[in-house]
């Protein structure tokens, strides 16, 4: 082989594996970007409908209810505009409370109750997560629930 | 006073920084060597000053001086003295000095070991090397001071996050920062190379061991950081793909691909600017990582504009490092040729391949990690990318790089593979795939297409590893350390394989509410809770419950997990119960009290997780017998050096 062919061999080589990775990734992008909505961006039909998405906010104090005996939890999450309901099977984790933030995964279910296959809380005793703190500073207009 | 001495420790230790960089650089242009020694002087007096810095700031936290603000944010008057030491490094400034303190070991080390290299060379490396601590130390002093004083003084402090007091998390930020920052060798090796524009097989055979040991403790670091997310975090899981991990895992994988591109360099003097580039891209990864993890960028771009200085400051930072040496390599690299041919199947060519591969995988690794912080920086939307993407982009990749390694390692340099070798290897690879599905199908009662492949390709790993000693002996040719060190860490992939695939195909996690007296099955394991009783800490108390697990009746263990509350306030804690065995981990956590005398429990079926932290082990030991070989520690003579030097044209 000539260093020209050998050269050229090689520039095709690099091209099909950028291609193939580049491929790849846009490939394993497509089902696992997650989005993160407050409650207010739900009831205004931001998030998308039967797929999941995570949902982030406070827990609403006095709202955390349990089905006695069982693993069901029931509470509230808001924005401090607007509450969405949210319902979860399992252990919380250690840093979940009342009145503290949390980013809960999971979708929609039926009537407007967002059914969270996991939930997160924040990562310490100072902190809430970020997008948590962020979206309840967004300036947006107050919608109410349908 | 003392946390003032420790600031003016410092700020004297920044002076000498700058002294270090000024008369390294300056010493080696106009080739005096007074200067030089001076800038040698700087790196004794730089290590001792940065040492008192810190030693000031440990005792602070032994005495519990609350009037220092970092001291009463991460410490508490109960906490044990192994945590106190430990909470110097548990957040952001100490971290950072913690940092500090290791770069000017290193360089201390490096100046300790260099005295055989050209001179003006061995200046640049440690000017380089200055640069770093001055862009470290005044990180600290503009924005990041440990030693700022609280007035009033807290009466109390704040306590260390309780998921910090624990073995595993007290050792792992410093050995982590062993690697992370030993990477800076490399990457100074590699700014001075650039810089003289010149590359010889010494300069490989000189880097190599060190970027081994920052190799090696960067894999011991990770391993540590997994096993504590496992027993700690109380999920049981081993490996979240959480951008945290991945800060670790990157600069990993381009230190794993530089050790490979490195021996081609030292071997063959091939891959030279690549190699370099990877020197690069491992320190400036490091850095990344550093920054991701303690200054709160990851979780959102946005807490820049808590503290724009800091934020400011790191990405004037890391342009000024990455952009630098990424231009000094654009300016310079063309001037490494590297003429020498090879064939197909010679071991360059693995070398080729694992690095493509490697590099790939870290590649769409960095993509899914710093996609979320781009988008949000565009105000796109708030997205994070889900563990699967990571599988897949880390799998694909890895199925042909573990397949390969096995045909690799007995590949000979440049003329490619003996014929010889051919019949054995088809007869592991054969031997693999059967005792992969004998496996699947008598220990777990399956095959599963993906399951058979992992594990297939485990086995084929470490058999072929074991091949190479094997030939080796049996033809009277000796076993030298380096070679010793590359089956032991070949042999921990595959090992670590077995334990990922085992783990992750057949793993059993799930929530129940149980009462005293009731018991579940999992796994064929039955779980039965037994008792529940107070515990009582140090600084903390809680509740235990007994999980008395059996199979077909027989004992197996009895499992105490905790619910710890810490004196000092805050949120409970769980603590595991785990049985530990090599065929699998049982594992159990305590939830929440539910009421009417239940509790929420999550139980777990781990098989083969050990494997995966052995198999780091051996891939750390591998390192180690591999920085030791007999022939790093030979003086490089000036005949060498000119010889190699005059071999590459």
């Amino acid at each position: 082989m000539t260093p020209r062919r050998k050269r050229l061999l090689a520039v095709l080589g690099i091209l099909v594996g950028v291609g193939a990775a580049a491929a790849l990734a846009t490939l394993a992008f497509e089902d696992n970007l997650l989005y993160f909505y407050n409650p207010s961006q739900v009831l205004a039909g931001d998030a998308p409908q039967g797929r999941t998405f995570r949902i982030g906010g406070m827990v609403t104090d006095g709202s955390l209810e349990r089905t006695e005996g069982t693993l069901e939890v029931r509470f509230v999450v808001t924005d401090y505009r607007n509450s969405i309901p949210v319902r979860y099977e399992g252990l919380l984790p250690d840093l979940f409370r009342e009145g503290q933030g949390m980013i809960a995964h999971g979708r929609m279910g039926t009537g407007g109750e967002f059914v969270a296959d996991e939930v997160l809380a924040k990562h310490d005793e100072n902190y809430m997560p970020p997008e948590v703190a962020e979206s309840l500073h967004d300036p947006q207009p107050a919608r109410v629930a349908e | 006073m003392i946390p003032e001495l420790g600031h003016f420790a410092l700020i004297l230790a920044l002076l000498l920084s700058t002294a270090q960089a000024f008369f390294s650089f300056g010493g080696a242009a106009r080739g005096t060597e007074p200067w030089m020694a001076a800038g040698r002087t700087a790196v004794v007096g730089q290590f001792v000053f940065i040492a008192l810095a810190f030693g000031a700031l440990a005792w602070s936290f032994v005495e519990r001086d609350f009037s220092v603000l970092y001291v009463a944010s991460n410490s508490h008057s109960e906490l044990p003295l192994f945590y106190r030491i430990a909470a110097v490094w548990g957040a952001h400034e100490g971290s950072l000095l913690l940092w500090s303190l290791i770069l000017a070991g290193w360089t201390l080390a490096v100046t300790a070991a260099s005295s055989s290299l050209d001179a003006p060379f061995r200046s640049r490396v440690l000017g380089f090397l200055g640069l770093i601590s001055i862009g470290f130390q005044l990180f600290m002093l503009g924005t990041s001071n440990p030693f700022t004083r609280l007035m009033p003084a807290a009466a109390e402090g704040l306590d260390l996050n309780p998921l910090l007091q624990d073995f595993a998390l007290a050792v792992h930020p410093p050995i982590l920062y062993l690697g992370y920052v030993g990477f800076s060798v490399a990457f100074a090796f590699a700014c001075a190379t650039l810089f003289e524009g010149r590359l010889d097989a010494a300069w490989a055979r000189w880097t190599r061991p060190w970027t081994l040991v920052a190799w090696l403790f960067l894999t011991i670091g990770i391993a540590l950081g997994s096993w504590w997310a496992y027993y700690e975090l109380g999920w049981g899981g081993w490996w979240f793909w959480d951008a945290v991990e991945n800060a670790s895992f990157m600069p990993w994988l381009a230190g794993t691909a530089l050790i490979h591109s490195l021996a081609v360099t030292e071997k063959r003097g091939l891959f030279k600017s690549w190699t370099l580039l990877l020197a690069i891209s491992a320190f400036s990864l490091s850095l990344l990582g550093t920054f991701l993890v303690r200054s709160g960028v990851l979780i959102s771009v946005h807490a820049f504009a808590t503290d724009p200085e800091r934020g400011i400051f790191i990405l004037a930072f890391l342009t000024v490092v990455v952009g630098g040496s990424l231009l000094m390599y654009a300016w310079r690299a063309p001037r490494l040729k590297s003429s020498a041919g090879f064939e197909v199947t010679s071991r360059e060519s693995f070398m080729l391949f694992n690095n493509a591969l490697v590099v790939t995988a870290l590649s769409l690794i960095l993509l899914g990690t710093l996609y979320p912080l781009f988008m949000d920086a565009l105000e796109l939307g708030k997205v994070s990318v889900g563990p699967p993407y990571f599988n897949l982009v880390f799998l694909v990749p890895m199925l042909p790089l573990l397949a390969l390694l096995g045909v690799g390692m007995h590949a000979a340099w440049k003329r490619g593979l003996l014929a010889a070798m051919r019949t054995r290897l088809y007869a592991v690879a054969g031997a693999s795939v059967a005792a992969s599905a004998i496996i699947g199908a008598a220990a777990y009662g399956e095959v599963r297409p993906m399951t058979t492949i992992g594990f297939a390709l485990a086995i084929w790993v470490m058999l072929s590893s074991l091949l190479v000693p094997l030939v080796r002996l049996r033809s009277r040719q000796r076993l030298p350390a380096a070679v010793l060190g590359m089956v032991f860490a070949h042999f921990g992939v595959g090992l670590a394989t077995l334990g990922i695939t085992g783990v992750e195909s057949f793993k059993v996690e799930k929530d129940f509410a149980l009462g005293i007296g009731d018991g579940v099955t999992i796994a064929g394991y039955d779980f039965k809770y037994a008792a529940l009783r107070d515990v009582r800490g140090p600084n903390y108390n809680g509740v235990e419950a007994d999980v008395v697990v059996s199979r077909r009746g027989e004992p197996v263990a009895v499992l105490k997990p905790q619910k710890r509350h810490y004196n000092s306030g805050g949120n409970p804690l769980s603590e595991a119960g785990i049985e530990v065995g090599a065929a699998r981990d049982l594992f159990a956590a305590l939830g929440d009290d539910l009421g009417q005398g239940r509790w929420s429990f999550r139980l777990q079926y781990k098989p083969l997780i050990r494997f995966v932290w052995l198999g780091a082990i051996l891939v750390a030991l591998g390192g180690l017998f591999a920085a030791l070989d007999h022939r790093y520690r030979r003086r490089v003579t000036a005949e060498v050096r000119d010889a190699a030097a005059a071999a590459l044209p």
